[in-house]
């Protein structure tokens, strides 16, 4: 069992005029194998700290997060990661770019590029294995990191804004696809969000977390991830249930926000 | 011939484009609006014009034009300028070209001089009985111009002089204009002439000069009004006003100049100094050419008169002379006839053409140096000259040490000594060689020394803080110093040949090398190094596959700017010192004043130049066809 675990984790960093920014207090959490957790709240609120903490990019202050068991400290290839802007190597053709964790592994080649082939099938890029990465539209480019993550067969597969800057139409598809292959593979996966549909929509779970200090501030367990495998997403938008759901989680995080600005000005 | 032809059909390019041009405009529906990109499109008949533009402008401006199509017009202008040559002598003693008559420029300078030197004297620390002897020396001095300037003793020697004078050059006037002059010689002398001008060489054959023998008839006009003005002027200048109240009163001064001189002792510098000024002084109004004011009338108005005429016979050599040899003409010194202007230090293209393909020939080249060629090398000397000697010496063992017998047992040591220091027979290959490779393999070795060392150094700053703060300061202490400024250091410690040119270039390129692979480093984004931590890449990985390809837009910018930045430093550094390249041999065309070749090297190395950047934006394209698309 690979259950990702966090003890008491704390991260403060010194900030510019000698203050120090609490970025995380105390967060506990056991995310079991297989699930798929959401992460939600107001910038500022520690959520991509704490992927960077679970990505071993950076170091936690005090307290302690594990990955079946054993401590995380630093990167790994067991912890897959999906960034913002994709961060491909525009220097390489799409299947040199799925196939780079393997290559640093030195597999064999022939093997590898059997395996790169079927991955790029899975996320829909047939045959755009020798285009330049730098011809692809901000989906596919996407989908290529998408594969380059999981062609490596983490156990946890961490996502910063994987969504964030696609147009609504690819945003769509490329939830559709998330989903599936959470389905397929039975990944765990943290996703780090700014839209409350889509924490809603793909999220099992949910943290909303809260600023200053950052912390998990309400959890939730949802239903429309399941649903979602079975039923078109947009049909799920409209239920009963997820449009209040939406609701509540939206003024929750206007609340924390103007408490921001209040504290601002 | 060619040249001819040549112009007319660029004359017709130019035409043509233009014709082209209006064409173009008329067929265009909308012009695009005004800073539209779009409207710098599509430009190549005007590329053609610029081009013709330029070689048309040199072809006039180097005189080629008048070369081709008026070949006999330099001879012309020889005879005219031998013309104007003689007349500059004794033109300058009147005022036609100068402001003052001679006479009155000199008293003006010579009474200003005597003036402050009265001053001088006074205020200084001589003895008073040296100092009135001394005033009233300059101001005998003084009376000698009134004296010279005095109707009164003008003799009438000299007025009888000046009237023949004037009357020669009027005469001159009226024959010149006649169809029947120079009147003629005698047979021999006409054959003789002939026999001279079948050995001219046309103009530009040898050189610069220009024949200087008259072939045309106007030709010879010009060239015995030239002959006889030399004489007219010569005897003009033997004319001194010589009067008798005047040779006392010079004498009387050299007297006492003399005994002045004879009464001082040997430690009197300052009076000596004086006496020595005033002799100066009266030396130079005797010489002056001081006549009373009105008397050498005649002569002038008869010099203007016939330099009037003669430009009026110039007619259409005038002409040819204005509209064909553009700022400047050809001048006379003597019986030698030369260029002067553009037509001197701007070669024509025919000339330089034809020195450039001599140049060209492997056998002629330049200081015995083949500008590019090949020369057979033994496969020896290229493995010796590339391995270093040391590989023989850290082999275990010892060199072998001759026997009893007196015989030398090679050993695995001396063998490769043998081979690192190219002792041994081989086959010999082609190696390209002459001035302009030498430039090439300078800048060629010189730069990659400059890459391989400054790229990782580069990297490792741009990584790394130990590294970006140790070796900050050695860099950036050399590297705003131009690199010319280290060139006299470098090539004293280094010497003259590649060695130190290379380590020049070597130093110039680093920085560049280091400053750019620095920013590129520091410029990768951290996501990449992110997920290719994430990835499971090790740290050399990372520096491999991430951040050396992920700099390398900005290296090569490095290396674009540093093979031009080593190409000006390095032709620089071959005018310092150097036998052989190609700024070496502008060094010597120019101490030489072969303006051709001068020329010639600057064509070469804008060439090469160019050829040096065509090939990086080339290779640029090829390796970093995502630059600016991440």
């Amino acid at each position: 069992m690979s259950d990702l675990v966090s003890q008491d984790l704390n991260m403060i960093f010194p900030s510019i005029k000698g203050e120090t920014v609490h970025a995380l207090k105390d967060v506990n959490f056991t995310l079991k194998q297989g699930e798929l957790l959401s992460v939600l709240g107001p910038s500022g609120c520690g959520k991509t700290t704490l992927l960077n903490i679970t990505a071993g990019f950076l170091r936690p202050t005090s307290g302690t997060i594990s990955l079946g068991g054993k401590e995380i400290n630093g990167p790994g290839v067991e912890r897959g990661m999906v960034f913002q802007q994709g961060a491909l190597f525009e220097w390489l053709t799409v299947a040199a770019n799925v196939n780079f964790g393997l290559r640093m592994k030195k597999e064999d080649p022939v093997e590898t590029a059997e395996k790169v082939e079927e991955w790029l099938d899975i996320v829909g890029l047939q045959g755009f294995g020798n285009t330049p990465t730098y011809q692809l539209s901000g989906g596919m480019q996407q989908r290529v990191a998408l594969a380059r993550c999981l062609i490596n067969n983490p156990d946890l597969i961490l996502m910063d804004e994987p969504l964030g800057a696609l147009d609504a139409l690819t945003r769509e598809k490329m939830q559709s696809l998330i989903l599936k292959i959470w389905k397929e593979t039975g990944k765990t996966i943290v996703l780090i969000t700014h839209s409350v549909e889509e924490a809603l929509l793909l999220g099992e779970r949910l943290f909303v977390m809260a600023p200053r200090p950052g912390r998990i501030h309400k959890e939730y367990q949802l239903p429309f991830a399941s649903m979602g495998l079975t039923e078109d997403l947009r049909t799920i938008k409209n239920d009963k249930e997820f449009v209040s759901r939406r609701e509540e989680i939206l003024t929750m995080i206007w609340d924390m926000e103007e408490e921001i600005m209040g504290k601002e000005n | 011939m060619v040249t001819g032809f040549i112009t007319v059909l660029l004359i017709l390019a130019l035409i043509g484009s233009i014709y082209y041009e209006s064409r173009l405009v008329k067929t265009e529906k909308i012009d695009a609006v005004f800073g539209d990109p779009d409207r710098a499109k599509g430009g190549v008949h005007w590329i053609i014009a610029g081009s013709s533009t330029i070689l048309l402008l040199w072809l006039f401006f180097s005189w080629d034009i008048a070369k081709s199509f008026y070949p006999g017009s330099a001879n012309e202008l020889c005879q005219v300028a031998k013309v104007r040559e003689s007349l500059v002598g004794i033109k300058y003693i009147f005022p036609i070209d100068e402001r003052q008559l001679k006479s009155t420029s000199v008293i003006d300078r010579e009474t200003a001089i005597i003036n402050d030197f009265k001053k001088i004297i006074q205020n200084s620390n001589i003895h008073d009985s040296d100092k009135d002897k001394l005033i009233s020396l300059l101001n005998e001095t003084e009376l000698m111009i009134i004296t010279l300037t005095n109707e009164k003793y003008l003799e009438s020697e000299v007025t009888n002089k000046v009237k023949n004078i004037a009357n020669r050059l009027t005469r001159l006037k009226e024959e010149f204009v006649k169809a029947s002059y120079p009147p003629i010689k005698s047979v021999e002398e006409e054959n003789e002439r002939i026999e001279l001008l079948k050995n001219q060489t046309s103009w530009g054959e040898t050189g610069m000069e220009i024949p200087p023998l008259p072939e045309t008839k106007t030709g010879l006009k010009f060239d015995a009004a030239a002959k006889e003005i030399k004489l007219i002027s010569e005897e003009f200048f033997e004319i001194k006003n010589n009067n008798s109240v005047y040779l006392v009163q010079f004498e009387k001064i050299k007297n006492g100049i003399k005994s002045f001189k004879n009464s001082l002792n040997d430690d009197q510098e300052l009076e000596k100094e004086y006496i020595r000024q005033v002799s100066k002084i009266a030396g130079r109004l005797s010489r002056g050419k001081i006549f009373p004011p009105d008397t050498l009338d005649s002569v002038q108005q008869s010099l203007i008169d016939f330099d009037e005429v003669q430009r009026k016979e110039q007619g259409g050599i005038g002409v040819l002379d204005t509209l064909l040899f553009p700022g400047g003409t050809i001048v006379a010194s003597g019986d030698v006839c030369s260029e002067q202007g553009p037509g001197r230090w701007l070669p024509k293209p025919s000339d330089t053409f034809k020195i450039f393909t001599k140049l060209l020939k492997p056998s002629e080249g330049y200081k015995n140096v083949p500008l590019i060629w090949y020369e057979m090398m033994g496969v020896n000397q290229v493995v010796g000259f590339i391995t270093p000697d040391w590989i023989a010496d850290i082999i275990p063992g010892k060199y072998p040490v001759h026997g009893s017998d007196g015989k030398v047992e090679s050993n695995l040591k001396s063998t490769v000594l043998d081979i690192a220091t190219g002792n041994f027979e081989a086959f010999a290959i082609p190696i390209p060689s002459g001035h302009i490779w030498d430039s090439f393999l300078r800048v060629i070795l010189g730069l990659g020394l400059g890459i391989i060392c400054g790229v990782p150094l580069g990297l490792f700053m741009g990584l790394s803080r130990f590294a970006a703060g140790y070796f900050d300061p050695i860099v950036e202490l050399y590297r705003p110093v131009p690199p010319l400024a280290w060139a006299p250091l470098i090539i004293t410690i280094f010497g003259i040949d590649n060695s130190g040119k290379i380590f020049l270039l070597f130093m110039v390129s680093f920085a560049i090398m280091v400053i750019s692979a620095r920013a590129g480093a520091s410029g990768t984004q951290l996501s990449k190094i992110h997920a290719a931590h994430s990835l499971g890449a090790s740290k050399w990985q990372i520096l491999r596959e991430v951040i050396l390809p992920n700099s390398l837009p900005e290296i090569l910018t490095g290396i674009r700017v540093a093979i031009g930045v080593c190409w000006g430093t390095l032709v620089a550094a071959e005018f310092l010192a150097g036998t052989t390249g190609i700024g070496f041999v502008e060094n010597v065309a120019r101490k030489y004043s072969q303006y051709e070749v001068i020329w010639i090297t600057i064509f070469v190395m804008g060439m090469l130049g160019l050829l040096f950047d065509i090939g990086m934006r080339k290779i640029i394209k090829k390796t970093i066809p995502w630059r600016g698309k991440g």
